[in-house]
C-alpha cells in the first residue's frame, strides 16, 4: 500500500521537527535545571563572602574577583595584538603566500584544544619565563587562546567600512595610517566591541588552561598578578569533585553553576545587543 | 589633515616629494601591523615547540610504541607504564558517541530551520541553538556529572553514573549546535533554482529537501561534522566529570574511560616537573595537537570544495 | 482528454469588446482547437504590488502560445501561475480560475503536486541538478514511483531522444549534467521535464541565455514537440515567438493587451500598443 505524497510529507516534516525541538528541549531542561535549584542557594551573601569550611559555607567571593580580574588582564593583553593583526589583515595585507600562512594559522590556533594551550602556558609562561603559577601566566595563556576569536570578529568589524570612508580620506591626501585611524577605526570600534565581549565570556567560562597555569585552591584574592588566582569554572569544578556530603556541597555546586551561567550567557546577550544597536545606528 | 604641528600647512608639502620622515613613519607603522599578523603564525610554531621541548624528553627513556602501542597507561604504578591506547580509545569512544548521537539529530534539525520552519520559528529556536553553544564546557560537565549520570545508571542500569555513555551524551549535547548551525548555512545556501526544478516535476517539499537539498548539501554537512568531531576530540573538563577518569580500553559502553584530554588535566597538577611522567603528558599534548589540527585542515578542504562547487 | 469545442471566438478582450471579435474571429480552421487551459480573470499580487490585472486567456492544445512583452509587465509572472510555481513566494495572492481540462488548479484545495507532473517547466537559466545526466532525467521518474533500473533507461532514452540530446550524451550517462554545454544543459532540462510525461510544457525565456545555434537547435525542438504537448512560451525575442508560435499573446504593465493567431498579430495587431511594440517604438 503506498502512502499519498501528503501523509508522507507531513509525517516526515513531523520527524524533523521532532529533532529540532529535541535540542531546544534539551537546552531549556538544562537551564531550568541549573535555575531552579540554584536560585534557591543564591543571595547578596553567596556573592559577597569567601567560602569556609573546606567550601561547604559561604560564598565564591574570591572567585568571582578573580574572575573579572583575570578577564581584564586578558582583555588587556588580547585586544591590542588583536585589533593589530585584524587591521593587517583588512586594511593592509594582498593575497600573498604570507596572508594566506597568516589566515591559515589563524584557523589553526582556533583549534587548539584548550588544555593544550594550557600545556604551551605552563611550559612558556610558567616556567620558561618564570612567572610561576599566576595570574598573569593565565592572563597570558588565556590571550593566545582567545586571539583567533578577536582577529576574526575585528576584522569583520573593519570590513563592514564602507571603502568609501577610506578613499574619501585618501583622496585628501591623508597617510594610509592616517585614514584608518580618522576614518575607518572610529566606526569600526564598536563592532570590535562585540568580538571583546564574546572574549570576555569565552574566558570568563574556561577552565583548563587557568588549571594548568595559575589556579589555586586558595580562598584568597590575589594582590598581584604573580599571585595565584581561583576563577569560578574551577570553583565548580572542585566543588562537583568534593561532593560528600551531597546535601551540602550540591547547592552550592548548583549556586555557583547558576551565577557562571549567568555571567557568561548575560555576556553573549550583551554582545548581541552591541551588535544589533550598532546595525541600528550604523547603517552605512 | 597632517599630523604633527610643524607641517600643519599642507602646502608645507611640494606634491610629488614625500617627506621622509613620514614615509619613513608609515613604513614602521605598517612593519607593525605586519609583525602583528606574522605573530600569528610564531604563535601556532611556539606551541608546537614547546610542546615537543616538553615531550620529546620521554623519549629518552621510553621507545615510541611503547607509547603509542602501549596498552596500559598507569603512571603511579610501581613499574610507570605510559601507553596511549587506553586514553586514546577513551577519546575514540566518547567521540564516537557523541558524533553518531549529534549527527542525525542536528541534520534533522538544520534540515527543518531549512525547509520546513517559517522565519519565525527560525528566530525562535535560532537562540536557544546559540545558548547551547555558550554554556560552559565546565556547567556542562556537572549537569552531566549530577543529572545524565544518573539517568544513564537508571535507564541503562549501568554500574556507574559515570562512564563512556555519559561522557558520550554530554559532549554530543556540545557538538550539536556546531553541526546544526554550519549544515543550516550549508542547506541555506542551495540555489533557489534547484528546489524550484524539483517542485517544477511534481515532486513535493519533502521530496524536495531530502532528495535535492541534502545531497547538495552534502559537503557542508560533512565539514559541519568535522567541525564538531573537532570540538568534541577537544573537550576536556566535560569529560573530567562525566566519564569516570579510568584509563582502561573500554568493553561496552557503560564503563568508565579517561581521555587525552582529561588525562592531561588530572595528572598535571601532581605530577614533579622533568619526570618521565610529565613528559608524557606533554606527548599526548603533542597527539592532541597533532589530530585537532589534522581534522580542521581536513573540514576546511571539505569546505573549500563546497564553496567552490556552489558557484 | 479532447474538451468539449468551446464557442469560435475569443473571450472578450478587456476593455474593447467590439474588438473583441474582430481579434478572435478567424477564418482559420485551427480557430476550432480544444482549449487545455483557460484562463478567466486572473489577478496576482505580489504583496501590494498589483503584478497581474485580470488576465482572461485560452491557450489552446497542441499548439505553441508565446507571450511576448517587454521586460517586467507579467509574462513570467503568469506563466508561473499556471503551474502554481508563485506559492513558493512568501506574499503572493492570486484570484481568478485556471482551468485545465476543466478543472480549476486555482483553488487552494488544488492538488498542486500533481498539477506540477502535469503541467511542466522548463527555466530561462539551465537548472540541471548536481546529479549525473542520468539522474538529473530520472529525478522526476523516482519521485513519480517509477523504480527499476530497465524501465528508467528505457523511459530516459526515450525523453533524451525527444529532446533532441540523446546522440550527444548516450556514450557516457554518468557524466555530471553540468559537465554539458550551457545549449545541451537546457535540452537536459528540457529531457528531464519531458520524462514525467506532462500535457503541458511551460517554457519562461528558454534560450534567452543561449547563442544563436543553441537557440536555433531548442525552436526546432519547440516544433516538434507540439504534436505531444502542449506549449507555453514566454519569450522578449519577438521573432523567435513569429518563428515558433501558433498563438501569441502581448503583455504590457500587467495587462493582457492583445491575443490571437501569430501570424494576424505581426502582421496586422488591433491594438496601438501592440502595434508600437512590435515596431519596435519601445521595449
Amino acid at each position: 500500500m503506498m502512502l499519498s505524497k501528503g501523509v508522507v510529507q507531513r509525517g516526515a516534516f513531523w520527524l524533523l521537527r521532532l529533532t529540532c525541538y529535541a535540542v531546544v528541549a534539551a537546552t531549556a531542561f538544562i537551564l531550568f535545571d541549573i535555575t531552579a535549584k540554584g536560585l534557591p542557594h543564591l543571595s547578596w551573601g553567596f556573592i559577597t563572602q569567601a567560602p569556609r569550611d573546606r567550601m561547604s559555607h559561604g560564598g565564591i567571593f574570591p572567585a568571582i574577583v578573580g574572575t573579572i580580574y583575570l578577564v581584564l588582564l586578558t582583555v588587556g593583553l588580547a585586544f591590542p595584538l588583536g585589533i593589530a593583526a585584524a587591521i593587517y589583515l583588512a586594511e593592509y595585507a594582498r593575497n600573498t603566500r604570507l596572508t594566506r600562512t597568516i589566515r591559515l594559522a589563524i584557523a589553526n590556533l582556533a583549534g587548539v584544544p584548550s588544555v593544550v594551550f594550557g600545556l604551551f602556558g605552563l611550559g612558556i609562561f610558567v616556567l620558561f619565563l618564570n612567572f610561576g603559577t599566576s595570574l598573569l601566566a593565565s592572563a597570558f595563556t588565556l590571550a593566545l587562546m582567545i586571539l583567533p576569536v578577536m582577529i576574526t570578529a575585528c576584522e569583520e568589524a573593519l570590513r563592514t567600512v564602507p571603502q568609501s570612508f577610506r578613499e574619501g580620506a585618501l583622496a585628501l591626501g591623508a597617510t594610509k595610517w592616517h585614514a584608518i585611524r580618522t576614518s575607518v577605526l572610529p566606526y569600526a570600534l564598536p563592532g570590535m566591541l562585540t568580538g571583546s565581549i564574546l572574549s570576555v565570556s569565552r574566558v570568563a567560562g574556561e577552565t583548563a588552561p587557568v588549571l594548568l597555569t595559575g589556579a589555586a585552591l586558595s580562598a584568597a584574592v590575589p594582590g598581584s598578578v604573580f599571585d595565584q588566582v581561583m576563577v569560578l569554572p574551577y570553583h565548580l569544578f572542585i566543588l562537583s569533585t568534593n561532593m560528600y556530603p551531597a546535601k551540602v556541597y550540591l547547592p552550592i555546586a548548583y549556586a555557583t553553576a547558576l551565577v557562571l551561567l549567568i555571567v557568561v550567557l548575560g555576556l553573549n546577550l550583551a554582545a548581541v545587543a552591541v551588535r544589533y544597536i550598532v546595525r541600528r545606528r550604523h547603517s552605512f | 589633515m597632517t599630523a604633527t604641528a610643524d607641517e600643519a600647512s599642507p602646502r608645507a608639502h611640494s606634491v610629488g616629494a614625500q617627506s621622509t620622515g613620514r614615509y619613513l613613519k608609515e613604513r614602521l607603522i605598517r612593519l607593525g601591523f605586519v609583525a602583528a599578523g606574522v605573530s600569528s603564525i610564531v604563535i601556532v610554531g611556539l606551541i608546537f615547540l614547546f610542546l615537543l621541548k616538553d615531550g620529546l624528553p620521554f623519549l629518552a627513556d621510553y621507545s615510541v610504541w611503547s607509547f603509542l602501542g602501549g596498552l596500559s597507561w598507569a603512571p603511579v604504578s610501581s613499574v610507570p607504564k605510559f601507553g596511549l591506547v587506553p586514553i586514546l580509545s577513551g577519546t575514540l569512544a566518547v567521540t564516537a558517541i557523541a558524533i553518531v548521537l549529534a549527527m542525525p539529530v542536528s541534520v534533522g534539525a538544520a534540515l527543518y530551520l531549512s525547509e520546513v520552519a517559517h522565519p519565525r520559528e527560525r528566530e525562535i529556536v535560532k537562540p536557544f541553538i546559540e545558548v547551547l553553544a555558550g554554556i560552559p564546557s565546565v556547567v556542562m560537565g556537572f549537569f552531566g556529572y549530577v543529572v545524565l549520570g544518573q539517568a544513564v545508571k537508571a535507564v541503562f542500569h549501568a554500574e556507574v553514573e559515570h562512564n563512556a555513555l555519559t561522557g558520550g551524551l554530554v559532549l554530543a549535547l556540545m557538538a550539536i549546535p556546531t553541526i546544526v548551525t554550519v549544515s543550516e548555512d550549508a542547506m541555506r545556501s542551495v540555489p533557489r533554482q534547484f528546489r524550484e526544478a524539483s517542485l517544477a516535476l511534481g515532486a513535493s517539499r519533502w521530496e524536495t529537501a531530502w532528495r535535492v537539498v541534502l545531497p547538495a548539501s552534502a559537503s557542508g554537512v560533512t565539514a559541519a561534522t568535522m567541525l564538531g568531531l573537532g570540538r568534541a576530540v577537544g573537550e576536556t573538563m566535560a569529560m573530567l566529570m562525566c566519564t569516570g577518569n579510568a584509563p582502561a580500553i573500554p568493553t561496552s559502553l557503560l564503563q568508565p574511560v579517561r581521555t587525552m584530554t582529561a588525562t592531561i588535566a588530572s595528572e598535571m597538577g601532581e605530577v614533579a616537573y622533568g619526570s618521565p611522567h610529565y613528559h608524557a603528558l606533554f606527548m599526548v599534548g603533542v597527539i592532541l595537537f597533532l589530530v585537532t589540527l589534522l581534522i580542521n585542515s581536513a573540514a576546511r578542504k571539505v569546505i573549500g570544495r563546497f564553496q567552490f562547487k556552489g558557484q | 482528454m479532447a474538451q468539449a469545442i468551446e464557442t469560435p471566438g475569443r473571450p472578450d478582450a478587456p476593455g474593447f469588446p467590439f474588438l473583441a471579435g474582430l481579434a478572435g474571429r478567424d477564418p482559420d480552421p485551427e480557430a476550432k482547437d480544444a482549449i487545455k487551459i483557460r484562463v478567466i480573470d486572473l489577478h496576482f499580487f505580489y504583496g501590494r504590488n498589483h503584478a497581474l490585472k485580470g488576465i482572461t486567456l485560452d491557450i489552446p492544445e497542441h499548439k505553441v502560445t508565446a507571450l511576448i512583452g517587454p521586460s517586467g509587465c507579467g509574462k513570467s509572472t503568469f506563466i508561473r501561475c499556471l503551474n502554481r510555481m508563485n506559492d513558493v513566494i512568501e506574499g503572493s495572492r492570486m484570484t481568478g480560475k485556471i482551468l485545465l481540462d476543466g478543472e480549476d488548479i486555482a483553488l487552494p484545495a488544488a492538488d498542486v503536486v500533481n498539477l506540477r507532473r502535469k503541467v511542466g517547466m522548463v527555466f530561462q537559466k539551465a537548472n540541471p541538478f548536481p546529479k549525473s545526466i542520468f539522474e538529473n532525467v530520472a529525478y522526476g521518474l523516482r519521485v513519480n514511483g517509477i523504480r527499476g533500473k530497465a524501465r528508467l533507461a528505457e523511459m530516459i532514452e526515450r525523453s533524451l531522444r525527444r529532446a533532441a540530446l540523446w546522440d550527444e550524451v548516450k556514450d557516457d550517462l554518468r557524466k555530471p549534467g553540468t559537465s554539458l554545454s550551457g545549449g545541451q544543459q537546457q535540452r537536459l532540462c528540457i529531457a528531464r521535464a519531458l520524462a514525467v510525461e506532462p500535457e503541458v510544457v511551460l517554457m519562461d525565456e528558454p534560450s534567452s541565455a543561449l547563442d544563436p545555434i543553441a537557440t536555433a537547435k531548442i525552436e526546432d525542438l519547440i516544433h516538434s514537440l507540439k504534436e505531444l504537448y502542449t506549449i507555453v512560451i514566454v519569450t522578449h525575442n519577438m521573432q523567435q515567438a513569429a518563428r515558433v508560435s501558433d498563438f501569441t499573446g502581448f503583455f504590457y504593465l500587467g495587462e493582457l493587451v492583445e491575443e490571437g493567431p501569430t501570424q494576424k498579430l505581426f502582421t496586422k495587431p488591433v491594438r496601438k500598443q501592440t502595434e508600437d511594440y512590435i515596431t519596435g517604438r519601445f521595449g
